[in-house]
């Protein structure tokens, strides 16, 4: 294997979206010779589809907002299953953050004083999201993009990791594959942040793009780490629904956020009737309360639309299998009669754009249609919150495929935050444990071997399977058995499901050569999408209780035994095995946030 | 309704390649991109198109459809007869990869000689303050997704290849503008727009502002202000007395990075 | 013969067309290049013809100001300070201005490239041309004097409502009076002056070079007004360039005999 091309990093970074930008940044800060592999272009990442905004306690809207009441929503909106250390020092951290990203060249949407503005969204107690317009996600990947750019950092677009490489128990190093030759690399390198995003691609319904295939969590996992969380799925509760090429493209919260209401098709706000007790104290009972509440948040309580989206997505699925949905089976989403068309249009611009040209619905005008789309997973590799590191040794996580910080549950608008505040932690650590060492890890040749024999599987075989069957017929099963409402009977049957899946992953083909061949990159990434739709079902169906994103219509309520328990995935030769583990418990200064 | 789509689409290699007929059902509400996957799941597997978010947002998915820049997520079929035939080629102004992806490196390798934001220190309570009216010029350039649909229309490199080498394109004239008019930038970069960035070679043909698929104004907004910051700086005398005489208009100049001179 | 550039470049996908466009695109460049060229047509007759440019109180644009001594009487309100020497018609000596601001107009730039030089004909067409260096050599980087062009039109655009206001007079020189010539000579002064204030270089100048518009309210306020105007530039430019030449047959008409300018009051 001496042909193959070869790199040596102090610190290699796997995911060019927010949070790998961001820790290749802060390794690059602290010393640390940095390359980044991403599967697509740089800048092409899934961050890019963030609409609403960083959530961060900056204070700048209002002066009562501080970390305490942003780690206490994060907290409840987790359902209290979130690691508190992660959730405090996305808190803390987060405001330096995002005034950092303007240090850079951020263009943030400013107040009447020229500060950053902020704005309302589901699950916050006040306007606390930086935004630019409805595309925030492209600014901060811009920026940390052309930070990066001119730190001269280097990047390898368009290859994927298929292994990472261990010497002994710790990390060595990565093994993938470009994308334009098909030809492999081999990087040698003792630290290894993983910021691959999520694993939405294993859905049918979903907002996410086709990057998202779970490698991450399938390489840490193979890797030797363990996965937390994972049967927390977050269904956005506003994707589009027609036409159908379309379905699941993100309708963002910031509608909502800036005024729209949801109504099913007899035109009643019906969010009213499904505020849950543990938010009735904060949420408006009237429509009259919750209109106030957007000029006046001091005595008025929050409008309904805006509970954490766990909520509202359960509850737009309950209208439209009661049958009052709307006619392509989602429910209205209406800001056209509540707000000015020069408002919306401000606002919204990219909204207004996305429905336009693709569903030929001007939302200044009239309702859009909605449903819940399959859009995060609160799972991910279990990481010590100070510092990123998996349980295996130079193995670091940050960002969605990170677990952990948003319990069960995510709030819209600290994924963003998350990505900064925890990119830059590992970034940073990840570059310190690479400095500390007296001895650099080596990378075996055997294992190059044995993972480009791996790779090269599928075109040794002849009349197998069609992986885009394969891979549709994975997504029927996860969004059908293991979806936004579950059953154990559904879950077993997913996991039989699975496991002829599996199976027949071993006898796909492709065809072509190894250049730009999109049949066999979706072959390797299928390999992880049953991985970690495996852990998935698995989690799913051991949590006999509903929490945030993870609800059984055979155990619908919230059982306080389980709220101390997560649930960590781990792989065993090839079989997923789950375990209980207690929930980290938070000191008691903490706690009384919550009295 | 439904219906049988009849495609041409381009196949092949820098070697060599073809227009490939192919004929694929598909569905009301449909873009080119969803016939494309069809082709890939159905008819061949290995069809190579590079494309992300699927919604307009990521700028990956461009090629040329019916020989115009676009993106192949955000153009409905509806927009063509149901007896025409759509016909999907490559960008035509970078090198090809394999069918419909190109090299866009040019992109890149331009995106690092252009210097980067140096902004004003802080102020003393850790707070940047900017007017939203200020921000508002930069934030049109900064909605930019890449797609480099402008770079690819641009008949200065498009049919000038040699020309790549003095030229970066509209995709980054949008970035000097940017931060040109930045409430908080503190360098000079209209030199370096002129000696570095090529803006001279641009004759204002607007073909990039036609195809930007995110609706920039990059001509009259970008390209255009940029000229005219540059005839301050170079051609026009009395500007350039009042600089000397009255030593207004003057901030360092900004120098392309170091790391990437070469 | 030398390697193959642009599309032919043998790195790029081998595709034979020139364009794949199924559209009518060669309609733009071909309509544009004929009128431009009737307008030059007309207006170099026009300005070389030396007669009909003056039916009291009308004094058609293209000879405005009348300023040599073969400017007949009644069209010489600035005098005839340049004397006899000039050998060509006075028309030949002021139209310069305006060609010149119209030459680099970021607008007729756009125009003239695709529709005469056809650098290129259209988008995602090919361009005939081997070799291209835009506006980085001598004479397109004259180009770069358009606001100096501009200035001069403003000024000119002050004689041309100069005109329209004297148009005001009856032919026997009272005030007081209008006729359609009048009506005409007043649109064209109109048109002018948008067309020369929605100029790039204009917008430019007034605020558009500024970085902070906040601290600059007023000229914020104005530049406002000019992108209005700016987002109109191509239809006045076209709108201008046509009415000009109308009212300058419309005069012709007049001097002439051919018509009789109808009277208001």
């Amino acid at each position: 294997m001496a042909d193959i091309e070869r790199h040596s990093f102090d610190v290699l970074v796997v995911g060019a979206g927010g949070a790998g930008l961001r820790a290749a940044i802060a390794a690059h800060d602290a010393g640390a010779k940095v390359g980044i592999v991403c599967k697509s272009l740089l800048g092409k990442a899934h961050t890019v589809m963030a609409e609403g905004g960083i959530a961060a306690a900056m204070a700048n809207v209002w002066k009562e907002d501080n970390w305490k009441v942003h780690f206490r929503d994060t907290m409840r909106g987790g359902k209290m299953l979130n690691h508190w250390r992660m959730a405090q020092l996305h808190a803390q951290e987060a405001p330096d953050r995002v005034r950092e990203l303007e240090e850079w060249g951020a263009l943030f949407d400013r107040t009447p004083d020229g500060l950053i503005s902020q704005r309302d969204f589901g699950g916050h107690r006040y306007a606390r999201l930086a935004h630019v317009g409805d595309r925030t996600g492209l600014e901060l990947i811009r920026t940390l993009q052309q930070r990066a750019v001119a730190l001269g950092i280097e990047v390898f677009m368009e290859a994927t990791i298929t292994r990472l490489l261990k010497d002994g128990d710790r990390i060595a190093g990565a093994f993938g594959y470009w994308r334009e030759s098909g030809r492999f690399v081999a990087f040698e390198a003792p630290s290894v942040v993983l910021a691959t995003g999520g694993i939405g691609k294993s859905y049918k319904v979903t907002s996410n793009s086709w990057e998202y295939t779970g490698d991450g969590h399938a390489l840490a996992l193979e890797a030797g780490a363990s996965l937390v969380n994972m049967e927390f799925v977050q269904f956005h509760p506003t994707g589009m629904v027609w036409p159908p090429s379309v379905k699941g493209i993100l309708v963002t919260e910031s509608v909502r956020g800036d005024g729209g209401v949801l109504r099913n098709s007899e035109g009643r706000r019906f969010m009213f009737d499904y505020i849950p007790e543990f938010f009735k104290a904060e949420t408006a009972d009237s429509e009259e309360e919750a209109d106030r509440w957007y000029e006046d948040k001091t005595n008025n309580r929050r409008p309904p639309e805006l509970l954490p989206r766990d909520e509202v997505a359960r509850a737009i699925n309950a209208e439209v299998k009661a049958g009052r949905g709307s006619p392509h089976g989602g429910v209205f989403l209406d800001i056209a009669s509540r707000r000015t068309p020069e408002y919306i249009r401000r606002r919204l611009p990219s909204m207004y754009h996305q429905f336009k040209e693709l569903a030929d619905v001007d939302i200044t005008a009239e309702p859009m249609e909605v449903g819940p789309t399959c859009h995060y997973v609160m799972g991910g590799v279990a990481v010590d919150p100070d510092t990123g590191e998996s349980a295996v040794q130079g193995l670091y996580a940050a960002g969605e495929v990170a677990g952990g910080m948003h319990g069960a549950n995510r709030l819209g608008g600290n994924s963003l935050s998350d990505l900064l505040v925890f990119g830059r932690r590992t970034g940073l650590n990840a570059a310190y444990a690479a400095a500390r060492l007296k001895q650099r890890p080596a990378i075996s040749e055997d294992d190059v071997r044995a993972a480009s024999e791996h790779a090269l599987a599928p075109f040794g075989i002849e009349g197998g399977e069609n992986p885009y069957t394969v891979q549709h017929d994975l997504q029927e099963v996860m969004h059908n058995l293991v979806g936004i409402i579950r059953t154990a009977g559904e879950m077993e049957q997913a996991l039989t499901d699975l496991a002829s899946l599996r199976e027949r992953i071993t006898r796909l083909s492709v065809e072509g050569h190894r250049q730009y061949n999109p049949g066999w990159h979706l072959a390797l990434d299928l390999r992880n999408m049953l991985r970690v739709s495996e852990c998935i079902a698995r989690a799913a169906l051991e949590r006999t209780e509903s929490r945030g994103g993870h609800t059984r219509d055979d155990f619908p309520a919230t059982d306080d035994s389980w709220g101390k328990i997560n649930l960590h995935c781990r792989l065993d030769g090839e079989a997923v095995g789950v375990t209980h583990e207690p929930l980290p418990q938070m000191p008691d200064d903490l706690r009384e946030l919550f009295n | 309704m439904g219906y049988d789509l009849k495609m041409k689409v381009w196949r092949g290699d820098a070697t060599g390649g073809d227009l490939v007929d192919y004929t694929v059902p598909v569905e009301e509400g449909e873009v080119v991109l969803d016939a494309l996957h069809r082709i890939q799941a159905t008819q061949s597997g290995d069809l190579a198109v590079r494309w992300n978010c699927k919604a307009g947002k990521c700028g990956s998915c461009s090629t040329e459809i019916n020989g115009k820049p676009r993106l192949a997520c955000m153009t409905r079929l509806s927009t063509f007869e149901e007896g025409e035939t759509v016909t999907v080629t490559p960008l035509r102004t970078f090198p090809v990869v394999r069918d419909l992806v190109t090299d866009v490196s040019y992109n890149y390798r331009v995106a690092e000689t252009v210097p980067a934001f140096a902004p004003e220190p802080r102020p003393a309570d850790g707070q940047y303050r900017m007017q939203q009216v200020d921000v508002e010029r930069g934030q049109e350039f900064r909605k930019c997704i890449e797609c480099f649909l402008c770079q690819d229309v641009c008949h200065v490199i498009r049919d000038h290849e040699e020309n790549k080498q003095s030229f970066s394109g509209p995709r980054f004239f949008l970035r000097y503008a940017e931060l040109e008019m930045h409430p908080l930038d503190t360098n000079d970069r209209r030199a370096l727009a002129r000696e570095q960035a090529g803006i001279g070679l641009c004759n204002i043909t607007k073909c990039c502002t036609d195809v930007c698929p995110e609706g920039i104004h990059i001509t009259d907004n970008a390209i255009i202000p940029m000229k005219e910051r540059v005839v301050d700086r170079s051609f026009d005398p009395v500007t350039w007395l009042g600089r000397k005489i009255f030593r207004r208009d003057q901030l360092p100049e900004a120098q392309v990075p170091q790391a990437r001179a070469e | 013969m030398a390697a193959p550039t642009g599309i032919k470049s043998p790195t790029r996908a081998r595709i034979a067309a020139r364009t794949l466009r199924t559209d009518r695109w060669w309609l733009y460049p071909t309509f544009t290049a004929l009128v431009l060229l009737a307008f030059v047509v007309y207006a170099t007759y026009r300005a070389f013809v030396g007669e009909y440019y003056f039916a009291e109180p009308y004094l058609t644009p293209f000879y405005s100001p009348c300023v040599t001594t073969e400017c007949v009487d009644g069209s010489r309100h600035l005098g005839t300070w340049v004397g006899d020497w000039w050998p060509f018609s006075p028309a030949v000596l002021i139209l310069v201005i305006p060609l010149s601001l119209r030459l680099t107009c970021y607008y007729y730039r756009k125009a003239y490239y695709r529709s005469i030089w056809m650098s290129p004909p259209a988008c995602a067409v090919g361009e005939p041309h081997r070799r291209y260096t835009g506006e980085t050599r001598f004479p397109l980087i004259l180009q770069n004097i358009h606001r100096y062009a501009l200035y001069l039109a403003l000024a000119y655009n002050v004689l041309l409502t100069y005109d329209a206001v004297m148009a005001f007079k009856s032919p026997e020189g009272e005030w007081g009076h209008m006729g359609l010539g009048t009506l005409i000579l007043v649109v064209n002064a109109v048109l002018l002056a948008l067309y020369s204030l929605s100029c790039h270089s204009c917008r430019h100048i007034i605020g558009g070079r500024l970085r902070n518009f906040s601290k600059h309210p007023v000229r914020y306020r104005l530049w406002g007004g000019v992108s209005v105007l700016n987002g109109r530039h191509a239809q006045l430019a076209w709108a201008s360039l046509v009415w000009v030449a109308f009212t300058d047959f419309y005069i012709w008409m007049v001097a002439s005999g051919t018509w009789s300018d109808p009277r208001f009051f």
